[in-house]
């Protein structure tokens, strides 16, 4: 991890300042100790016309992996659950919030811009280039610019591509950056205190309490009025929430992702923490919920079960009409249902709330006889998360096992898609869908389905009904047809058996 | 307590009175309070078997006496008694018990465990009644009228006791018929598990009196004995329909009466007695032809109806045999009914259940029990026809409709082997055509899989939810958790293929144990000694493909992948390659379908089915390059640590020579400091000044090189695995295990012929995707072997290799403690596991922190894994039910979720 920082001067305004700015001797290379490394400060050149200052963080990636254990579980030191702790990691190189904080402890004096011996200078602009050859920028060499340039600096950012041995895997998340401009020392500390870490936006399990009032410290004079502000506070801030039980909830799947070479969220997908679970536009999320619940008060439905539930919105929903009596929002994300539990503040509910929701864990794939004997179901964009192969386990294990007398399925309609102007060609709404259904290719699952299981079938469609495309969701409502309750009858007692058809072998 | 027991053998007391009591039943004692009901208990049963109310109501309020406590009481003897019953214990009740609701309510109990309820009346005088109580201190407050109440309520509840449901009742009056009572536990009717045959059981044979003879004579019985001292035993629906069900009932009759047959009834047997007894029935169904043949038989031989009654009236609805572990009735019988005696579970028995939708045809829906079926007992039955007898969930249909054309089929047993016999003609027009009968979802599915699924019946949550423990027959029971296998739930059904096609994954692998070498976290060392240790002299060294895991189910064809595995017809799938969290390797099914084409060529010309005497292969196997399935994680993490690092050091590097150069020369006069730059800022960090700058930065540019120099080892560590595919073009598959054929776990067969077979199949592979495993077998024991075997990994590893992985040689090994050996342990190169540890782990300093590994719990989870893997591949070769086999692999799952160090 490395930066200079260098100034030019002229005789009357020697550069070598930059030297008394920073409290920090040219002639001397010194060394600090951080909390996750050594700090180096040295000078590659110290003249009047021109002085450098370089900052390298000599990181311990052993020990910042080993630091960063104790704190999980298993920290005991008999057996590491080091799941999210990585020696493999670009701390040791690339500037981030351990550069960040590395700045603040060695030019702290410089960054609260006083000068014993040249306040005047200390409070002046000074042409200055400031050289972080790697810095992680999620969002690239445009925010990066669009980062820095507000405060006036001249921003040169350049993507670092990733091997030069595999040149078809493009560019790094990392950016070459210089920047140039005249700006106060302290500011343009203070500039790279906050801005590093925001670029980085890396999950980070250091944040202290306090973190508000330094981001207000640090940005005193140029925060206020930045045009990314809401961005910046979002990222700087949001590193903080709630990391250490986000951390615990995702331990077995990142397990399970590590053990078969995948990212984390490869598997851990069923909670999107930056969007929640509703696409934009959110009314027709709001629509889509209206839809349903009025589905189901059509059919008469006390007893509902949220198939697929994610973070528990459509529970709330139906939890606000008492001819609800009983909902259970069934999801096979222990993270979906801890979130949709937090939304519902389940453990706060009064008990005559509590009592009529539930959330339990189940998979669609698999029959549960929990599940059955129940008036509705609802699998509200739920299908085409399913891979194909394996829907006909889902339709069984509702159609067949769990059979309600009312079904409610939502589920995109793919000819919308060309009216959504974010949403590029070809593409489908969500990363996880395995598919996405025109109107058609809806009926043709529905029809079969409902014929195969006793049922009977009806479409409508939510959200705005484009005369071509048709409505951006498309709902059906399936109707059981028979009378039979529930695939479950050995509860009944014996039958007096008549002697028609039944002995027919 | 006083005792009014006369003493034994005085006076006249009665003959010793035999109380016969199903040995499974609920046994409700009652008399009034001072009948001595608990003194009979505590003679005649355990104590354990033995629920007092008053007991219960100490339970719940502290004081046996409290009748306001009796409602809690009652609640929780209810409950223990339903819990007892349910696990199968006799269970006695003493309580006054002489209140028809509290009968009523014992009896719904019993009824609902389908066990017989049995009344014990304890008809003692008041006077005695009250003369006891008197002596009980605890009881003096009794009111004067309860004994009088409860004996006059007992009175009149006498008589109606069979009614309400007591099959047996034993009316004990006075006390020298309760004192001399003798209760004598009685095996169930349909408790034949002493009996272990061997059996031979028989389909529906409908009056088909021809091919049963065949049968028989095919099974080995001359003139209805087997001289082997073999057992028949017919599934019911002997008769009706068919040319001669009087001749099908006189062999059966026969062989039933000299011993060599047992025999339950089937629903046509039911009606028949009915019949016989003269009630009204339709005469429908092939009712008539019987009615028909059984006349011009009581002419031939007058008696026969009326021996025909009596046979049919003593037939047992159904059978437990050979130690539990067979059960027999008509229409097959769920596991809770399995050795009960209820009305429903005869019903069931006779007829099965049916869902109440009626089938296109106009027949009833059966209720698809066996598809739920999860007991260990084999359940054999007939009653619906189909055409072939086929495992569903270790239970078989052996009805292969003979009175329809189809054929007579029986089971041997133990044997599980199928002897059919084809039908001599079609005898009667079926309603539905047979080939129907295993249409139809919601039909009791046909034509599964051997120990597959049903149809399109996904396997049940409660195979694989919430905590479990699996028993393996090589590591005893293996636990997984709760929080465990929530998350393998979750991948399992989010991402992972079709369980009918998942029947392995690969367990975890321990590392060698640390080696203590200079520059060197592992070395092959450590493996040759820790297996010495162990006693395991033959080890193969396998060299370590680095790539991902797959593992390849490849069927002969797609009717295999149907016939075999149960898939869907139609969707051409011929198996599967997944990965080692049971995901599909290739997003498009076309991709895989094209690799296990070549494998399944290979296999073909390799000539390796018929050697193997199966039409598919399990292989466990490393997909290369590393690059095509790992490509966003190799991009995200490892790649972009390089590319980090390439930006990073040259400017650093640079400038700290400049520094260097700078400070040289201004050395040894370093000018003074300019004044107030030293401890000048409150409270900052100040530097430790150094006497010689120079020196210090020297020191600190040697050390950035060389992390420069181990952060460009890392990339050329990573890049090795690491290369671009077109297609198929690129793409290698190194085989290093075969897992298992049809009938065979391979999985415990020594690594050297596993590896002949897996060497030919790559020999026959003509299109280069097939990669060789190379490997060196060493023997732990001799010095010059074990230097060849750490020499063969230090030329792996130093021409680019991942490492190697080190096994006994037999496989399946277990040290002189009896305990199993891990069965493999990996020994990485050192270059390969920067990618593990980091770039720089190498250094001394981090190489002696990372010394300090713990592999405790890897080797723990390695052997459970293993275990479990093995397990899997046993129950799918035994022909075990899918979700027999599901539930060890999702365990697998489940334990890799567990916390353990995963650079291991």
């Amino acid at each position: 991890m490395f930066l200079t920082i260098t100034a030019t001067g002229t005789d009357a305004a020697p550069a070598t300042d930059l030297g008394f700015l920073l409290h920090k001797h040219p002639g001397k290379a010194q060394e600090f100790a951080t909390s996750r490394g050594t700090a180096h400060v040295f000078y590659p050149e110290a003249t009047t016309a021109r002085c450098t200052a370089a900052l390298l963080l000599e990181v311990d990636p052993v020990g910042l992996v080993r630091a960063a254990k104790g704190k999980g579980r298993g920290g005991k030191g008999k057996s590491p659950d080091s799941a999210l702790a990585q020696y493999v990691n670009d701390r040791p190189y690339a500037a981030s919030s351990l550069l960040a904080v590395a700045l603040s402890r060695v030019f702290r004096t410089a960054m609260a811009g006083s000068s014993r011996t040249h306040p005047e200078r200390a409070a002046q602009p000074l042409p200055l280039r400031v050289e972080v050859p790697a810095v992680a920028a999620r969002g690239g060499p445009g925010l990066v610019t669009r980062l820095f340039a507000p405060m006036g600096w001249q921003v040169t950012a350049d993507a670092v591509p990733l091997d030069p041995a595999f040149p078809e895997w493009g560019d790094s998340r990392y950016v070459s950056l210089v920047l140039d401009g005249e700006v106060r020392l302290a500011d343009a500390l203070r500039h790279l205190y906050v801005l590093l870490p925001v670029l980085d936006d890396a999950k980070h399990y250091g944040v202290a309490p306090d973190e508000v009032d330094k981001l207000l410290r640090a940005g005193e004079g140029w925060l206020e009025d930045h045009p990314e502000q809401r961005l910046i506070t979002g990222r700087y801030l949001s590193r903080r929430w709630s990391l250490a039980r986000e951390a615990l909830e995702r331990l077995e799947l990142a397990r399970l992702a590590e053990s078969d070479d995948a990212e984390p969220e490869e598997l851990d997908n069923a909670v999107d923490e930056t969007t929640d679970t509703e696409e934009k536009p959110v009314p027709l999320a709001v629509q889509r919920r209206a839809a349903i619940a009025e589905a189901l008060r059509a059919a008469g439905a006390a007893r509902v079960l949220d198939l697929g539930c994610g973070q528990g919105q459509l529970v709330k929903e139906l939890l606000g009409d008492t001819r609800f009596t009983e909902i259970v929002g069934v999801d096979v994300s222990v993270r979906a249902l801890a979130a949709a539990a937090r939304r519902l503040r389940l453990e706060r509910m009064g008990e005559r709330q509590a009592a009529r929701v539930s959330l339990l864990q189940s998979a669609l794939t698999y029959t549960d006889r929990r599940l059955a004997g129940y008036d509705a179901a609802v699998l509200s964009e739920v299908v085409e998360h399913v891979d194909p192969p394996r829907l006909p386990a889902l339709e069984y294990a509702v159609f067949g096992s769990a059979r309600p007398a009312t079904v409610v399925v939502t589920t995109p309609n793919s000819e919308y898609n060309v009216r959504w102007e974010s949403l590029p060609a070809g593409h489908v709404r969500h990363a996880d869908h395995r598919f996405e259904w025109t109107r058609a290719e809806f009926r043709d699952w529905a029809g079969p389905v409902a014929a195969r299981f006793g049922y009977a079938v009806a479409y409508a469609g939510v959200g705005p009904d484009d005369p071509e495309v048709g409505p951006p969701t498309q709902l059906a409502v399936f109707t059981r047809t028979d009378t039979r309750t529930d695939a479950r009858t050995d509860t009944e007692t014996a039958r007096t058996r008549t002697d028609t058809p039944k002995e027919a072998s | 307590m006083s005792d009014t027991t006369p003493a034994p053998g005085t006076g006249t007391a009665p003959e010793p009175r035999r109380l016969g009591v199903p040995d499974l039943s609920l046994v409700v004692l009652i008399g009034t309070t001072g009948s001595g009901k608990s003194t009979f208990a505590r003679r005649h049963f355990k104590p354990t078997e033995v629920l007092s109310s008053d007991f219960c109501r100490g339970l719940v309020a502290d004081d046996e006496n409290d009748q306001s406590a009796s409602g809690d009481a009652f609640e929780v003897l209810h409950y223990i008694a339903g819990k007892r019953l349910a696990a199968g214990r006799l269970t006695v009740v003493d309580a006054t018990s002489v209140q028809p609701e509290a009968r009523r309510q014992l009896v719904r109990l019993a009824r609902e465990h389908d066990v017989l309820p049995v009344a014990i009346v304890l008809d003692v005088p008041e006077s005695v009644c009250r003369e006891r109580n008197a002596a009980r201190p605890d009881r003096a407050g009794m009111g004067a009228h309860v004994i009088p109440r409860q004996r006059r309520e007992l009175r009149r509840g006498l008589r109606g006791l069979q009614r309400e449901g007591f099959r047996t009742v034993h009316h004990l009056r006075g006390t020298e018929e309760v004192d001399a009572a003798r209760v004598v536990l009685e095996r169930r009717y349909n408790d034949l598990a002493h009996l272990t045959g061997p059996f031979d059981l028989i389909g529906d044979v409908h009056g088909c009196a021809g091919e049963l003879e065949t049968l028989l004579a095919d099974l080995g019985y001359e003139d209805g004995v087997h001289p082997a001292g073999r057992t028949a035993v017919f599934v019911g629906d002997l008769v009706d329909r068919g040319p001669d069900s009087p001749g099908v009932l006189r062999r059966v009759m026969g062989m039933v009466a000299a011993g060599s047959a047992l025999c339950v009834p089937g629903n046509h047997e039911n009606k028949l007695g009915r019949l016989l007894h003269g009630r009204n029935v339709r005469i429908t169904h092939g009712l008539a032809e019987t009615v028909e043949q059984l006349e011009r038989a009581e002419e031939a031989e007058p008696g026969f109806r009326e021996r025909v009654r009596t046979f049919v009236d003593g037939l047992v609805s159904h059978y437990v045999l050979d130690g539990g572990r067979l059960v027999v009735s008509h229409a097959g019988l769920p596991e809770k009914y399995h050795g009960r005696t209820s009305g429903r579970v005869r019903s069931f028995a006779l007829y099965g259940d049916t869902t109440g939708e009626t089938d296109e045809y106009g027949l009833p829906v059966r209720y698809p029990w066996a598809e739920e079926y999860r007991g260990r007992a084999a359940v054999v039955y007939g009653h619906t026809p189909t055409p072939e007898a086929s495992w569903i969930n270790n239970t078989i249909c052996l009805d292969t409709g003979c009175v329809f054309g189809g054929k007579l089929t029986a089971l041997r047993w133990p044997e599980r082997e199928l002897v059919d016999v084809p039908a001599e003609r079609v005898w009667y027009e079926p309603v539905k055509p047979l080939a129907a009968a295993a249409a139809g979802p919601g039909a009791a599915a046909d034509g599964a899989a051997a120990g597959g699924t049903a149809g399109d019946r996904p396997l049940d949550l409660a195979d694989v939810h919430g905590r479990r423990v699996v028993e393996t027959g090589q590591h005893g029971r293996v636990a997984v958790r709760e929080e465990n296998a929530a998350a393998a739930l979750e991948v399992m059904s989010r991402f992972a293929v079709d369980p009918r096609l998942l029947l392995y994954l690969p367990p975890t692998m321990a590392p060698t144990a640390t080696s203590a070498e200079e520059g060197h976290l592992e070395h092959p060392a450590e493996a040759f000694a820790a297996y010495r240790a162990d006693g395991v002299a033959q080890v193969v060294c396998e060299e370590k493909h680095m790539g991902s895991r797959a593992v390849a189910l490849v069927c002969r064809d797609a009717g295999v992948a149907e016939k075999r595995f149960g898939l869907p017809a139609g969707t051409g799938v011929t198996g599967a390659l997944h990965t080692r969290t049971g995901r599909p390797f290739f997003d498009d099914a076309e991709r895989t379908e094209q690799v296990l084409a070549r494998v399944r060529d290979a296999a073909t010309v390799a000539g390796l089915w018929d050697e193997l005497g199966t039409d598919w292969l399990l292989l466990d196997a490393e997909l290369l390059p590393w690059s095509l399935k790992a490509g966003g994680l190799l991009r995200q993490q490892y790649a972009a640590v390089g590319a980090a690092s390439r930006a990073a050091f040259p400017g650093a590097l640079a400038a700290l020579e400049a520094t260097h150069t700078r400070l040289a020369a201004a050395a040894p006069q370093a000018p003074a400091p300019p004044p107030g730059t030293g401890g000048d800022g409150a409270g900052e960090a100040d530097g430790a000044g150094d006497p010689d700058p120079a020196t210090a930065l020297a020191a600190l540019l040697a050390r950035q090189r060389e992390r420069a120099g181990d952060a460009e080892a890392f990339s050329a560590a990573y890049r090795r695995y690491c290369w671009p595919v077109d297609g198929l073009d690129g793409v290698r598959l190194a085989p290093f295990q075969l897992l298992a054929a049809e009938g065979r776990n391979l999985a415990t067969e020594p690594h050297d012929t596993q590896l002949a077979l897996l060497d030919r199949l790559v020999e026959h592979d003509a299109s280069g995707l097939l990669q060789r495993t190379g490997r060196l077998f060493v023997d732990t024991g001799d010095d010059a072997s074990v230097a060849a075997g750490v020499r063969w990994w230090q030329e792996l590893t130093a021409a680019g290799g991942e490492g190697m992985v080190v096994k006994p040689l037999a496989a399946l090994v277990r040290n002189g403690e009896g305990r199993l050996v891990q069965p493999g342990v990996k020994c990485r190169g050192r270059e390969y596991l920067r990618i593990i540890y980091g770039p720089e782990y190498t250094r001394p300093a981090n190489l002696s922190r990372l010394r300090s590994r713990y592999l405790g719990h890897k080797r723990s989870l390695a052997l459970r894994e293993y275990a479990l893997g093995l397990e899997s591949l046993d129950r799918l070769a035994a022909g075990e039910p899918l979700w027999r086999v599901h539930e060890a692999v999702f365990a697998v799952l489940a334990l890799e979720s567990e916390p353990v160090d995963p650079r291991l």
